[in-house]
């Protein structure tokens, strides 16, 4: 009890627990473990460079204002396009400390994904957002078993499918609702 | 080459893209023979870490064959057998020099808080990840390492970061010998988080979560006394009462961002992304510790606020630690634990899925189906 100066007793350490349990203190020493101490400045890397060479800079290569320069290595998948490198550029204008750098880099990653949806459309593959869900892992891998009792996170897992295609239905009625608008503004011109 | 690429949240496929360069002298190209899909690959797929682009790859866990290498690579050839920490690392800037490999300062041009970390997103840097039949790997001297003849590829593709970052979760722990650990969340990390507690000598060790097969695994794998907080009306409380009204030494937050057990938080995260993460493991994590005690955050969040107790944290003197691990930091200590027999992380491994099947990984693994721990897949058919 915590109400009085006596220790709460620790778990008693036995050679039944030792035995129990392969390599039970093999690190017991906290200065004998891998991260210990955090900094540590004897540590070989394999490194034969005091600063890097710098990766070629073949395009614009968008960063945080909290960088003083362009660090010598980055990724090169995916740059910025359409109006989701609009919205991702002009993220990159505030600092990481911002919201807003947080906030228009999520709004950026909605519109990337519609942006790319319509113009999957105009290419040979358009999205399936049916495959693309991996549904179809529900008819291999025991989904009522998976369910039953409390094996699954049945609290939350019914609103995925609204996440996941509610927009598509969404979509599908702004456009049928916009067609039928125009046709009867049309209509009535005539 | 075949990859899975992010076509939005919820959505992702295999497509035909272009087989990487070298872009910089010290890259190396290395076809794949083993990746994974980790817990925090869920927080990109369901689209909760910003700048997560559509037509990127993720996987930051896997294993392969050096296929080319840049004009100044010394260490490594075409055709040597490699693993690849997560961590993508310079060796040299200021982190580095440290040890703080996670930390590195010059592989993220996006963020000066992240390291680099392959396929995870421009937030960490940009780079196109191992879930795929190729992948671009820089500093080729600094991060690969040959896997030892004796370990096979499946428990060495598990200490790329699953396996690490559990033992590093435990080190920050800061475990004294006959210490009460807890550990919230049975996934991968935090079971040999469990297990490694065990390792730095702990008395007690208890693990959390609400999915009874991982109960079930904590038990076996990691000789934990296990909860399913689902069957308490306050799994803090219960956690006070079974230790004496004092709390955990040691608390370990292996879930991360979307964690469940109050509707609203998870909701306002892992659904509406209105907040970085949902943070009711970590909230648990600050109330269940004894005061002075530690508490370790393993678990990924995004960079936006979360609702953390922090307050709590405060009165009770808390020692909070936390940050991605620097992998090849653990490796010759997980090595020997591995041949030792102390740790048999291919023993988590639940599934293996063709890369072509990988959009049916992610449901089933987010989905929790078919009892799933832990998938690899198999980008060239291995």
């Amino acid at each position: 009890m915590p109400y009085t100066a006596n220790q709460p007793p620790k778990v008693l350490i036995t050679d039944e627990l030792k035995a129990r349990i392969p390599g039970w203190g093999v690190d017991l020493n906290p200065l004998d473990r891998p991260s210990v101490p955090r900094e540590r400045r004897d540590l070989i890397t394999g490194a034969h460079w005091e600063f890097p060479e710098r990766q070629e800079e073949k395009v614009p290569r968008e960063r945080s204002v909290e960088h003083q320069m362009l660090p010598p290595v980055f990724g090169t998948t995916c740059p910025p396009k359409g109006l989701s490198g609009v919205i991702r550029r002009r993220a990159y204008t505030y600092s990481e400390g911002r919201a807003a750098h947080w906030l228009l880099l999520i709004l950026g990653d909605r519109v990337d994904a519609w942006e790319s949806h319509v113009r999957s459309l105009a290419s040979g593959r358009p999205d399936n957002p049916v495959t693309e869900s991996g549904v179809f892992a529900e008819f291999r891998n025991h989904p009522v078993i998976s369910r039953k009792g409390r094996k699954a996170d049945l609290a939350h897992v019914w609103m995925d499918p609204v996440i996941v295609f509610g927009p598509w239905v969404g979509a599908a009625a702004a456009v049928v609702l916009s067609g039928r608008a125009l046709a009867r503004a049309a209509a009535r011109r005539h | 080459m075949k990859a899975m690429v992010y076509r939005g949240p919820y959505e992702i496929r295999v497509e035909d893209k272009d087989i990487p360069r070298i872009e910089h002298p010290n890259d190396a190209i290395v076809r794949v023979t083993r990746a994974a899909i980790c817990g925090s690959d869920l927080h990109l797929y369901h689209g909760m870490i910003p700048d997560t682009r559509v037509g990127s790859t993720f996987g930051h866990e896997f294993v392969g064959v050096v296929h080319e290498v840049g004009p100044s690579v010394q260490h490594l050839m075409p055709g040597a057998r490699v693993m690849v920490p997560f961590n993508i690392f310079c060796g040299t800037c200021y982190f580095c020099s440290r040890g703080l490999y996670s930390n590195c300062h010059n592989v993220n041009p996006n963020a000066t808080a992240v390291g680099g970390i392959y396929g995870y997103s421009h937030t960490c840097g940009g780079y196109d990840g191992g879930q795929a039949e190729f992948v671009r790997v820089p500093f080729a001297d600094v991060g690969p390492s040959p896997i030892p003849e004796w370990m096979s590829e499946e428990d060495a593709v598990m200490l790329t970061d699953a396996v690490p970052t559990g033992y590093f979760g435990a080190q920050l722990g800061d475990i004294g010998e006959g210490d009460t650990v807890v550990v919230f969340g049975a996934g991968p990390v935090g079971l040999v988080a469990a297990k490694s507690a065990w390792l730095m000598g702990a008395g007690r060790v208890i693990v959390i979560d609400h999915l009874e097969y991982r109960l079930e695994k904590a038990r076996t794998f990691a000789h934990a006394e296990t909860y399913n907080f689902l069957e308490y009306d306050d799994i803090v409380v219960h956690l006070k009462k079974i230790t004496e009204g004092l709390g955990a030494d040691v608390v370990i937050e292996a879930v991360g961002a979307e964690a469940v057990g109050n509707l609203t938080q998870h909701v306002a995260a892992a659904k509406l992304k209105l907040q970085g993460g949902s943070p009711v493991a970590l909230n648990w994590a600050i109330d269940s510790a004894r005061k002075a005690g530690t508490v370790s955050v393993l678990g990924a969040y995004g960079p936006i606020f979360s609702a953390v107790k922090f307050g709590d944290a405060m009165q009770k003197g808390l020692t909070l630690r936390m940050n991605q691990c620097p992998v090849k930091r653990q490796w010759p200590r997980l090595f020997e634990h591995v041949r030792n027999g102390y740790l048999k992380p291919s023993d988590l491994i639940t599934h293996r899925i063709p890369l072509e099947h990988i959009a049916e990984g992610y449901h089933l693994f987010s989905n929790k189906l078919d009892n799933c721990i832990k998938s690899l897949l198999t980008p060239n058919g291995a």
